[in-house]
């Protein structure tokens, strides 16, 4: 396979992934707006940095409201993570690889756009939202179906894996690094309304609000939160779930290449490294350390994986 | 004459290259007036990727500088065993048909200086002797100087400004040869200063075709015509056709090149 | 135009009859609910547009794609006259690869005196850098596409001759499986001959032209300018099709002698490059010093034997509208027999009589430039306004030896589906020929081009054509 097309796949599923996480975290937003009427400011804020886009925001508007917050995320052209930027940029990407994909992914991934690019043609009213994020989430659904269903396993599947992954992973990690302190037992007043609702918009912010509870069943406690978010394999959004796919992607690849590379080591050491904590030594050593240098060592490894795989150069 | 050459171009860079390629174009034509005994082209810090014999039947060597270095030396050595043939190359039996060196390229296409030039030399009517004036008149109004070109200089910019090197001279000299209906060519080479081993640069001179006679040499800047103290390496329109040297690389890296070329008996 | 003008229609041969290859289409037209075909025709458009099948139009807003219209009925051709048709084709093609071989070597044509130097010498789509070689088995123009205008039940004409990168074939193919998923019943009762072996055809003409330095299977990749060239569609369909890689000018270096591809394991070399960027851009080190799209080296290693190029550089030369005058000649040159296929009467505007002829008359002809290509810079005398006619002829009289002129043909109708009935329309034919050293192949129908605005005569999908689905029949 050509270099530039294993790292077209990788985009596309990273876009993807990138897309359909925007749009989780403005209904998190959204809905934090709706049942707080306090400090939205400061919470629209938390979006927007949580999204990386912080500095693209700050030169557009000089202040955090819904409408424009929600407006940036989803719909400006001047955010390369808006959900239409990067619809758009992955189905560049699907074009560029299109002979790789099948076609019902292509299909998929070419319809996300056009649904999209004509959902978000105008801004979208306050009372459409929740059907417009449903669209979102139901078309990348469909991607990612058709991926599962009809894709052969080989290295095309382990590249766009491994973009949703560590994409994922990332997002995990940025959600918990901006709301941090409010998963500290230190500082956390165990039932309080306030870190109840902080709590809940980082579960929901990934989707977890539900099976959290189905879990846990009431023992709604900061250390527990954490621990979901980072070690609990069976949540498909924590940093050990993705790191464990990440590396069984990348040993799928050595499989087949039958060559063992420096990104191979590198995922297997991150992976190692998670199963070697509890969350109680991760509270001892510092949660935010913790969480910076996992977003930093994910990060290099995204950065091996282009160089191993040639995706560049 | 046996002449033993040595020519050796190192190329530094200011930072890794990444990709650059060379085309070389350092291996004398085989040709009545000269003949190869020994010749050999080696690369240090590069790879010789591919060897041919392009559309005006020059060799062409394609090197490939390695991945991740900074600097490229390439040495062109031998020994040629060379006739005196009063300038004189026949034209060959295959090759470029010779409405090809009637056309004007972008290096050479006349403007009203070159055309000046040409009108000067029109009246004479034997073509011999009017390539014989036009190489002095030349010599008379574009004295030899380093300073007033560069590697992109126009014939016609050459000739306006008065002055230039030999690859200026051969470009208004084709210049002007094609205004007034002669095909003409440049050749790239070497030539044995008398009593001096090292030379400052590869040289340039002209070509014009000749009924009854073939393609005669003319070096406008020795006021000469070549002889047995010259080596020929390439042909081709202009100097972008016969350089011994065109490359490409890839990134910002910037690049200096030293020469190293002796010529001697 | 004048409107009374009579057309040779390809169906409708008289109030309620039709012509014989269209007796069995007209039968099954006939028992269909026109609301029917109305929304099959709409499903088209859909399945086009959901499939991504759209052409970029330049000078339009950024990443502006369409869609080319599609008409769903077709364009049926007998098998008689498809022989004759490919029989004229194949010979023309012939003549047109030793037209270019000898045009870069001996030049005997010239010499010969049957094309005038001029022709050659002064035209930019010769390639110098080709003198004095021969490509991997001597093959030129590995695809061509024929364009052909058909005027009356047995006339036809070579309109042009694209030897460069001719386009569309894509269509062709996906215009027949759109058929065959809308319309399978139809299939069942006219028996029309297939066109989905074209990718195979395609793949093995481009191996058996595998370089001196192949070893082994050969590996064949197309080279794209990317995903914002206006064919790019094709480009990845046909790459697709052909299970090869698609590469653009940055995923391949010259390593090891050859030009080699940027795969996830390293380098690896590819045989023969299916281009489809232009001569110019080819290649930095011998071309365009600008160009980004480009293979440095490519031209050193072909020459060397390391790469096919297909189409071979510099095979333009035999698809410029002045050359193409000469093809009757050209023809019988190199083939020792008449041209079976006609040319369109062609003044050449570099010389005067033609000239002031076509000054004189530039109402009725049709103008175009030698280069010019995709209907771009081409003025149809009798659709332009007076204002039109004198600005052309201002640049016809700068640059007279810029320009052919012909005379407006009547081109063949054939009918499309619009608003619920059969309207006739202006069509011509691009067949699609492959070459190889083990012979020509020639698709049966090609691409039907349809001008879709009444009374039109331009075609090109940059113009506001469609296409239809051409069917040969199998008698």
């Amino acid at each position: 396979m050509l270099g530039k097309t294993a790292g077209g796949l990788y985009w596309m599923f990273r876009l993807l992934e990138r897309g359909e996480n925007t749009a989780r975290m403005v209904e998190a937003g959204f809905r934090m707006a709706l049942t707080r009427s306090t400090d939205s400011e400061t919470e629209w804020k938390s979006v927007v940095t949580t999204s990386g886009v912080g500095r693209g925001y700050d030169s557009v508007y000089d202040h955090y409201a819904a409408k424009e917050v929600i407006d940036y995320l989803l719909r400006d052209k001047r955010n390369p993570s808006s959900v239409l930027s990067v619809s758009k940029a992955a189905r560049d990407n699907a074009r560029l690889v299109r002979t790789a994909l099948t076609t019902e992914v292509w299909e998929a991934v070419n319809e996300n756009w056009m649904v999209l690019t004509d959902l978000l043609e105008n801004p979208v009213q306050q009372k459409d939202l929740p059907a417009a994020l449903a669209t979102i989430r139901q078309h990348s659904a469909l991607v990612r179906g058709a991926l599962h269903g009809t894709m052969l396993r080989n290295d095309i599947y382990d590249f766009s894996r491994l973009g949703t992954f560590i994409e994922r992973a990332d997002n995990t990690a940025r959600i918990i690094d901006v709301k941090y302190y409010t998963l500290l037992p230190s500082v956390s007043f165990v039932g309080s309304s306030l870190d109840n609702v902080q709590w809940e918009t980082v579960l929901r912010s990934v989707s977890a609000h539900r099976s959290f509870r189905w879990l846990h069943q009431g023992d709604m406690t900061a250390s527990a939160i954490a621990d979901f978010l980072i070690l609990d394999r069976r949540l498909p959004r924590s940093l050990a779930f993705c790191i464990s796919q990440v590396v069984s992607q990348l040993d799928a690849l050595s499989d087949d290449y039958k060559v063992t590379l420096p990104c191979n080591d590198m995922a297997r050491k991150l992976d190692k490294d998670m199963r070697s904590r509890d969350i109680g030594a991760i509270f001892e050593d510092g949660l935010h350390e913790f969480i910076s240098t996992f977003i930093g060592r994910n990060n290099a490894l995204a950065m091996q994986i282009e160089t191993d795989f040639r995706f560049n150069k | 004459m046996l002449l033993h050459i040595s020519h050796t171009t190192k190329y530094a860079y200011d930072q890794p290259v990444d990709y650059a390629l060379q085309q070389l174009r350092l291996t004398p034509q085989v040709l009545k007036c000269q003949r190869i005994v020994d010749w050999k082209i080696t690369v240090d810090g590069g790879t010789v990727e591919a060897f041919y014999t392009d559309h005006h039947g020059n060799d062409v060597h394609l090197i490939n500088v390695d991945a991740g270095g900074v600097s490229v030396s390439i040495t062109a050595a031998g020994s040629v065993e060379t006739t005196d043939t009063a300038g004189i190359v026949p034209l060959p039996k295959s090759g470029p048909p010779l409405w090809y060196f009637s056309q004007t390229t972008a290096l050479t296409t006349p403007g009203p200086a070159i055309g000046k030039l040409a009108s000067e030399t029109a009246s004479e009517t034997n073509n011999l002797n009017r390539l014989h004036s036009l190489s002095r008149l030349i010599a008379k109004q574009v004295s030899y100087g380093k300073d007033g070109t560069y590697v992109a200089t126009t014939a016609e910019e050459a000739m306006q400004g008065g002055v230039g090197v030999c690859q200026d001279h051969a470009h208004i000299f084709i210049a002007a040869a094609r205004a007034g209906g002669i095909p003409a060519r440049y050749v790239s080479g070497y030539l044995m200063m008398d009593g001096q081993i090292d030379q400052d640069a590869s040289h340039a001179w002209a070509e014009a075709f000749v009924n009854g006679l073939g393609w005669v040499g003319f070096d406008v800047s020795n006021s000469q015509s070549p002889d047995e103290r010259y080596v020929r390496l390439a042909v081709g329109r202009d100097y972008h056709d016969a350089a011994p040297f065109s490359g490409m690389r890839v990134g910002n890296a910037k690049e200096t090149m030293i020469v190293n070329l002796q010529v001697q008996q | 135009m004048d409107k009374n003008k009579q057309f040779f229609d390809e169906m409708i041969a008289g109030p309620d009859t039709v012509t014989d290859p269209y007796i069995g289409y007209n039968k099954w037209f006939a028992e269909q609910d026109p609301d029917h075909l109305t929304r099959k025709s709409q499903e088209a458009e859909t399945f086009f547009r959901r499939s991504g099948i759209t052409f970029n139009v330049y000078g339009q807003a950024e990443a502006q794609e369409r869609l080319i219209p599609f008409d769903l009925v077709p364009r049926i051709i007998a098998e008689r006259e498809w022989a004759k048709l490919s029989k004229g084709i194949a010979q023309r093609v012939t003549a047109i690869n030793a037209f270019i071989h000898d045009v870069y070597n001996r030049q005997e044509i010239l010499r010969a005196g049957v094309v005038p130097y001029d022709l050659v010498a002064k035209n930019d789509a010769f390639l110098p850098q080709m003198m004095g070689f021969s490509p991997p088995g001597k093959v030129y123009t590995h695809i061509v596409g024929t364009d052909i205008v058909r005027t009356g039940p047995d006339d036809f004409f070579v309109l042009e001759d694209n030897a460069r990168t001719p386009s569309g074939v894509s269509y062709m193919l996906e215009n027949r499986e759109t058929m065959l998923q809308m319309f399978p019943e139809l299939f069942s009762r006219v028996r029309v001959k297939p066109v989905n072996s074209y990718p195979d055809s395609l793949h093995r003409a481009l191996c058996d032209c595998a370089p001196p330095a192949c070893n082994g299977k050969p590996r064949v990749a197309v080279l794209t300018p990317g995903i914002h060239n206006s064919a790019y569609f094709e480009h990845s369909f046909l790459a697709d099709q052909m299970g090869v890689e698609l590469v653009e000018g940055h995923d391949l270096r010259v390593v090891d002698g050859r030009i080699a591809m940027r795969t996830t394991l390293g380098y690896e070399p590819v045989d023969v490059l299916y281009r489809r960027i232009d001569d110019e851009y080819l290649d930095p080190l011998s071309f365009n010093p600008d160009s980004m799209l480009g293979v440095p080296g490519i031209m050193d290693i072909y020459r060397a034997g390391g790469i096919t190029i297909a189409n071979a550089p510099g095979a333009g030369i035999a698809d410029d509208k002045a050359i193409y005058s000469y093809m009757p000649e050209i023809v019988e040159f190199y083939t020792g027999e008449k041209a079976i296929l006609k040319n369109v009467e062609t003044f050449r505007c570099a010389e005067p009589d033609a000239l002031k002829y076509t000054l004189d008359n530039l109402h009725e002809l049709v103008v175009k430039e030698v280069h010019g290509s995709g209907g771009y810079g081409m003025l149809v005398g009798p659709a332009a306004s007076k204002q039109e006619l004198e600005d052309f002829a201002a640049k016809l009289r700068a640059r007279p030896a810029n320009y052919i002129a012909q005379p407006t043909l009547s081109l063949s109708t054939v009918p499309i589906f619009t608003d619920s009935e059969l309207a006739p329309r202006h069509v011509d034919l691009r067949p699609y020929v492959l070459v190889s050293p083990n012979g020509i192949n020639i698709t049966p129908g090609g691409l039907t081009r349809v001008a879709l605005t009444e009374g039109s005569l331009v075609v090109n999908s940059s113009q506001g054509g469609g296409t239809k689905d051409t069917w040969v029949l199998e008698e």
